[in-house]
């Protein structure tokens, strides 16, 4: 068997409903984006599944390492006067 | 401790693991944490599961050969269009499983290549021939059925983008079943020709049905590790219980009777117990020598490599537009 070139890979993301956004849902092989739309549409809604389609090379996205989430998101875990709950408010002053 | 007893049955060189990496691993999947692709994971679960789920997808794909053949046979129009529909879900049912698959680090290409030189295996139910229409109808039944029963538990299998790839399938797997034991009702209230020829194909294809959740439990390989790490949640003699129990009141609800004189319900426990399998049939089909397995392979070769031009074609094209709109730029700026 002749080693095949890699089909290039990207990633899918389908939009179900208006006022929702894009979500990814998984990947397709194509050679160039207008394949790729196509590939992603009869793979991913074949029961009317979406309403838009994006399909991104992946080699194009950049992801943060899982290996350093501790302290990538830190921040937010010591930061608690970003939360509501955190303000006393008097209970006469009503819902605020 | 698994650092030091990693499961020899998976190929591969020994990988001796960092114990406090495998602690904290055991202790997510422990906690019922999702295992996402960048995720540090033990060498042998990764092997485990790119072999799991590859085999999975193959399975898939080859499944599309004994039902393709009785598309342009179909005995009518909605017949029709609903196995095509059916056989297109089960190759996107392949496709999802590839590219979960592809998430460990294997390729699409050496995934296809594995399949191809008989490497790797696919599941030994589909080397049995379909000689009948009411062999359609058997399968959406009983071969869809026991695949929803092995794919239910799995959508809560502990890698992440396998769990999102079973919760997909199974969302589509119900209508093939519905589709089969349709057709199965219609050939059981039809002439006692057309009944016979249900009665026919219930009887070659109940074993094989039985035999798709794998070796017994005391003779499985893999299971202990694998519902260890929660890749597996229930075992194959459970799955396999829980089929019989489901099935059989469906396959007396068509007034059809199992090739299987020793089954019986058990009052005590619930359930219907039923004779035993033929592992040796099991273990010749798997080995290659089941009624179809040449021809199945070979079908799998022949699409691939009539295909190859159009995929070299494509990209060649593919490379030519990008080439040109550079060129495009380059003028215009
Ligand atoms: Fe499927
Ligand atoms: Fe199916």
């Amino acid at each position: 068997m002749m080693a095949e070139q890699p089909m290039p890979l990207w990633e899918v993301f389908i939009r179900s409903r208006t006022g929702l956004a894009h979500r990814h849902v998984g990947s397709v092989h194509a050679p160039d984006a207008g394949l790729a739309l196509d590939a992603a549409r009869d793979t991913y809604t074949r029961r009317g599944e979406g309403l838009s389609i994006w399909v991104v090379p992946s080699s194009a996205i950049t992801a943060s390492d899982p290996a350093e989430k501790g302290s990538l998101f830190e921040p937010t875990a010591s930061k608690i006067y970003r939360h509501p709950s955190f303000y006393d408010i008097p209970e006469e002053v009503g819902h605020m | 401790m698994y650092s030091q007893a990693l499961n020899e049955r998976v190929e591969g060189p020994r990988v001796v693991e960092d114990p406090g990496k495998v602690a904290a691993f055991e202790a997510r999947i422990d906690a019922e944490e999702r295992i996402e692709p960048n995720d540090w994971m033990p060498e042998a679960y990764r092997r485990t599961l790119v072999r799991q789920i590859s085999q999975h997808a193959h399975s898939e794909i080859v499944g599309m050969l004994p039902e393709g053949n009785w598309i342009t046979r179909a005995p009518s129009l909605r017949r029709k269009a609903a196995l095509l529909a059916k056989v297109q879900d089960e190759g996107g049912h392949g496709l999802y499983l590839y590219a979960a698959a592809e998430t460990l680090g294997v390729s699409r290409e050496e995934l296809c290549e594995q399949l191809l030189t008989g490497k790797a295996k696919y599941s030994s139910i589909f080397n049995y021939p379909t000689l009948t229409w009411a062999d359609i109808g058997c399968i959406g039944w009983l071969v869809d059925g026991a695949a929803i029963m092995n794919q239910i538990p799995l959508c809560r299998t502990s890698y992440g983008p396998y769990a999102r790839a079973m919760i997909r399938i199974c969302k589509e797997e119900s209508f093939h079943q519905r589709q089969g034991y349709e057709i199965m009702l219609t050939l059981c209230r039809g002439t006692a020709e057309q009944k016979a020829m249900a009665q026919d194909a219930l009887n070659r294809w109940w074993w094989p049905s039985l035999m798709m959740f794998g070796p017994p439990d005391a003779e499985s390989q893999h299971t202990q590790q694998s519902m260890r790490w929660k890749i597996k949640r229930f075992t194959n003699d459970e799955l396999r219980q829980k089929f019989v129990d489901a099935t059989v009141p469906q396959g007396h609800y068509l007034g059809l009777t199992f090739p299987d004189p020793l089954l019986r319900f058990d009052e005590s426990t619930g359930h219907w117990r039923f004779g035993a399998i033929d592992w040796d049939e099991f273990k010749r089909v798997l080995a290659g020598y089941g009624p179809c397995n040449r021809e199945r392979m070979a079908a799998r070769r022949t699409a691939h490599a009539e295909g190859a031009w159009v995929r070299e074609a494509a990209l060649v094209h593919a490379e030519k537009r990008r080439l040109r709109e550079q060129a495009q730029k380059i003028a215009a700026e």
